[in-house]
């Protein structure tokens, strides 16, 4: 390590390599703070080349890296390596080019979600996946995780409106993946793939145009079943609304304490509908949800943006709320078919009484991707591990009802081990394929995703000899 | 060499199971995703090379294979499997056609909002396999962006899937990207499970013969427009007669919609049924798909009438297929197009001497994933990009 340091330390200007312990603690975990790790060395690089530079002196030395962007992740993906380097793309956040004709922008990895957005609003574009942590999270981290957001309901997640990204690939070269490129779509592999397949250093998004209308509307019912009935309904109906969000009482409660974001008082669980598309559309769309939400007991629609934003206020401040009402808490992130939500909430209802743990439930009902904030005592003893039995018991259940062990939060370190649940040995082998075409000698973001650290032997045919990993017992020769 | 007693049919070849001019030994008509596996085992063992095919109308399209022993015919694997209507999903076996998938889906108001430009016969495992865009890719995106599982068998006889039944879903790498638009020359896709949509409450199209030097302007304000259509495609048979434009809308008020977007275009009439051409592959015996950025229509139109092709596709979207009986000068027109920031891809030529594909970025790293999956070089061996 001290060698590569001072390795790095000819490669980058002093003040962008990162040594001080102190310093090197801050960046020790991402969103999911359980899992922590002090980076060996942090370099924070300011071009594409120089990223590529620290790559190839990783290759040189055989250590592994792990990209970071702004370290909002959820399932510990950016969790750094101590005996390795982190190379954290904050300092390469411009927008390198907005070019409205073609719906295209053209940034850096560092550059923030809601930067791009805010950059083409007033021309009546912007960028469509919306992540709750839009404010902060990067773009870069966005395209490593496939995020998703309240909208992807109807526009998609961000391997949906990435047209192209330039990357440096384990290897350490530089290399464009276009979705214009004939061949295979290795765009659409490395996005999603969770910093396992290089680094993204430049990103082509698409630009999407503003609705001409947009009605947000929040819908009062006394329970869940009933709530859960107008979801079923409004996708009967052939409408795709752009969100449809649904809150439990538990954590309507908590939004109230947090931000007195003003729900209907007794309400057993609230929906926030968006539409939106051309005016007319919309005008149809909304006469026929008020219809299909005859049982709710409130409706509230938002007449302009103000109105918009405080109904919006309370689902979006929902996670951090949580903390008003309990002392610490597990965010989960699974996905089940949407008609299977009543059954799986109902057995989640189950598992909170058997244990005594309270789940707050908040999720992006319109595609099944549940949020369950699985709430403890840490002072308490033995609450956590109760807490933490229920929230993969929750996973068990998405996994049975056919869904996925997460939506929008990737696997990272957090769920690689429910990883053999959701798919078999051949499953993973065979992505393991691609992870082997990208990174032979397994240097980028290690130990995220899969369960096992497998080796990738020679292709094609000879071997040489026997991998130290493999004589120690500590992977398994693929 | 045999493949009896795997218990998979398998007949003789005749003339017309060629592909690309060269022909297969057998072809063989697996029922079920273990019989897929099993004769990809046989096939492994006795290093016998493969090519998948569905309904066969784009099996003329890639270079000819370098080698051909057997033709995997799925037609035999045509069945919906689950069609979940509450949840928007669909599984389906890749020989089912996507005439029989549509009326399937229809019956319960939705549909595949992927348009399948080789027409009638033309299956999901093709469809995918060659990742033809059609018009309303402008709206829904391509097969790789509604397609959200997929069971695959390997060279080995491995049996593969990623994905799930769920729209929303990170876990693990997505292979189905990998496999859309791949030629076969992966594995063969035996499933695969879609998102749908609900069928629109009504289409209208805009019909208008603008003059050519008024299209990239068109085009450009009806992809700004918030009437937001479907689809934008163009048409000219002739490379010295008119051009059609034709626009879609779909969904509630598309009648008034259509209206607008005609008044954007500066006239034309509104129908409530497609033009004949649209959504079609053009005809002729060379065929090219040109990609590229919607500001470089004009220079793209120029090139194809300098070309002397047919042309018809989407001006908002990138993307024109240019065709025609007689020669292409591809090397001109690649240039001309990569220079305004575009690709010419070449699908389909008598011409053996064509460099189909051109030049691409990620070329090595697609030799190392298919060194990975079919490292014995077996599945459609020269068919695709870079001789791949």
């Amino acid at each position: 390590m001290e060698e590569l340091t001072a390795a790095l330390h000819s490669l980058l200007p002093e003040d962008l390599v990162i040594t001080d312990p102190v310093r090197l603690r801050t960046y020790e975990c991402d969103g999911l703070t359980y899992h922590r790790a002090t980076p060996g060395v942090v370099v924070l690089p300011e071009t594409a080349e120089q990223v590529a530079r620290v790559v190839r002196l990783c290759n040189d030395f055989g250590v592994p890296f792990v990209a970071r962007g702004s370290g909002t992740g959820l399932s510990g993906g950016a969790l750094p390596r101590e005996d390795g380097v982190l190379i954290v793309t904050a300092k390469m956040r411009r927008i390198l080019d907005i070019d409205l004709d073609n719906r295209r922008a053209v940034v850096e990895p560092g550059v923030t979600n809601l930067a791009i957005t805010e950059a083409v609003r007033d021309q009546g574009y912007y960028y469509a996946p919306d992540p709750s942590s839009q404010q902060v999270c990067s773009i870069g981290g966005n395209v490593a995780e496939n995020s998703g957001g309240a909208h992807c309901l109807k526009y998609g997640f961000t391997v949906n409106h990435v047209e192209a990204c330039e990357i440096v690939t384990p290897d350490g070269d530089l290399v464009t993946l276009d979705r214009m490129d004939p061949g295979y779509d290795l765009l659409g592999a490395f996005i999603g793939s969770e910093g396992t397949l290089g680094i993204a250093t430049k990103i082509t998004v698409r630009l999407s145009r503003a609705p001409e209308a947009v009605t947000t509307v929040l819908a009062a019912f006394e329970s869940l079943e009933q709530g859960g009935e107008a979801v079923s309904a409004i996708i009967g109906a052939g409408i795709v609304p752009a969100a449809i969000e649904m809150m439990d009482a538990l954590s309507i409660e908590a939004a109230e304490a947090a931000v007195a974001c003003g729900y209907p008082a007794g309400a057993g669980a609230v929906l926030v509908v968006e539409l939106d598309g051309p005016a007319a559309e919309v005008e149809r769309q909304f006469t026929r949800l008020e219809e299909i939400c005859s049982a709710a007991f409130e409706l509230r629609v938002a007449a302009g943006p103000a109105e918009r934003a405080a109904i919006w206020k309370g689902r979006k401040s929902a996670f951090a709320a949580v903390g008003r009402i309990s002392p610490a808490y597990i965010v989960q992130d699974g996905v089940v078919p949407r008609t299977s939500l009543p059954a799986v909430l109902a057995a989640i209802d189950r598992l909170s009484a058997e244990h005594g743990i309270r789940v707050a439930n908040v999720f992006h009902a319109g595609d099944g991707n549940l949020h369950p904030l699985v709430l403890f005592d840490d002072a308490e003893p033995g609450a956590g591990e109760r807490a933490e039995v229920v929230s993969g018991a929750i996973l068990d259940l998405c996994i049975e009802h056919g869904g996925s062990i997460t939506g929008e939060h990737g696997v990272g370190v957090d769920k690689s081990r429910y990883m053999p649940k959701m798919f078999g040995v051949d499953d993973l082998d065979t992505m393991q394929l691609v992870r082997c075409a990208f990174d032979p000698r397994g240097l980028s973001n290690p130990g995220k995703v899969f369960p096992t650290p497998r080796l990738c032997g020679e292709v094609p045919g000879v071997r040489k000899g026997v991998h130290p990993l493999v004589e120690s017992g500590k992977a398994e020769q693929f | 060499m045999t493949l009896t007693g795997i218990g998979v049919t398998v007949r003789q070849a005749g003339p017309d199971d060629a592909v690309g001019g060269v022909l297969p030994r057998w072809v063989a008509l697996p029922e079920s995703v273990e019989e897929i596996a099993a004769l990809l085992r046989a096939c492994a063992e006795q290093d016998l090379a493969v090519v998948p095919v569905g309904g066969g109308t784009k099996l003329h399209w890639g270079a000819p294979p370098e080698r051909c022993d057997v033709l995997l015919d799925m037609c035999c694997m045509n069945a919906v499997l689950e069609h979940a209507a509450g949840d928007l999903v669909v599984r389906v076996q890749a020989g089912a056609t996507m005439d029989a998938l549509a009326a399937e889906l229809a019956g319960k108001g939705q549909e595949l909002a992927l348009d399948v430009p080789s027409g009638a016969g033309s299956t999901v495992g093709g469809t995918l396999a060659a990742g033809l865009p059609g018009p309303r890719a402008f709206r829904f995106g391509t097969a790789r962006d509604l397609l959200i599982g997929i069971t695959v068998v390997l060279a080995d006889g491995t049996v593969a899937r990623s994905g799930g039944k769920v729209v929303k879903n990170v876990a693990g790498y997505d292979l189905g990207k990998l496999f859309a638009g791949s030629y076969g020359s992966l594995g063969v896709i035996a499933e695969a499970v879609f998102r749908l949509h609900p069928l629109p409450a009504e289409r209208r199209w805009v019909v208008a013969e603008p003059a050519l030097d008024e299209v990239p302007a068109i085009a450009l304000a009806l992809a700004a427009s918030q009437a937001e259509p479907s689809a934008v495609e163009v048409d000219r048979p002739d490379p010295d007669g008119p051009l059609v434009l034709a626009a879609l809308v779909e969904g509630t008020a598309a009648e008034a919609r259509a209206r607008a977007l005609r008044d954007v275009v500066g006239g034309g009439e509104v129908i409530g049924q497609p033009p004949s051409w649209w959504g079609r592959v053009p005809s002729g015996e060379v065929l090219a798909e040109v990609r590229f950025p919607p500001t470089a229509t004009g220079a793209v139109l120029d090139a194809a009438a300098g070309a002397g092709t047919a042309l018809r596709g989407s001006p908002v979207a990138g993307r024109l297929l240019l065709a025609t009986d007689g020669q292409l000068a591809v090397s001109a027109l690649r240039k001309t197009v990569e220079d305004a920031g575009g690709r010419v891809v070449v699908l389909a030529t008598p011409d053996s001497g064509v460099d189909r594909w051109g030049q691409i970025s990620g070329l090595a790293l697609m030799r190392r994933v298919k060194e990975r999956f079919d490292p014995g070089r077996r599945m459609s061996p020269g068919r695709f990009v870079g001789g791949i």
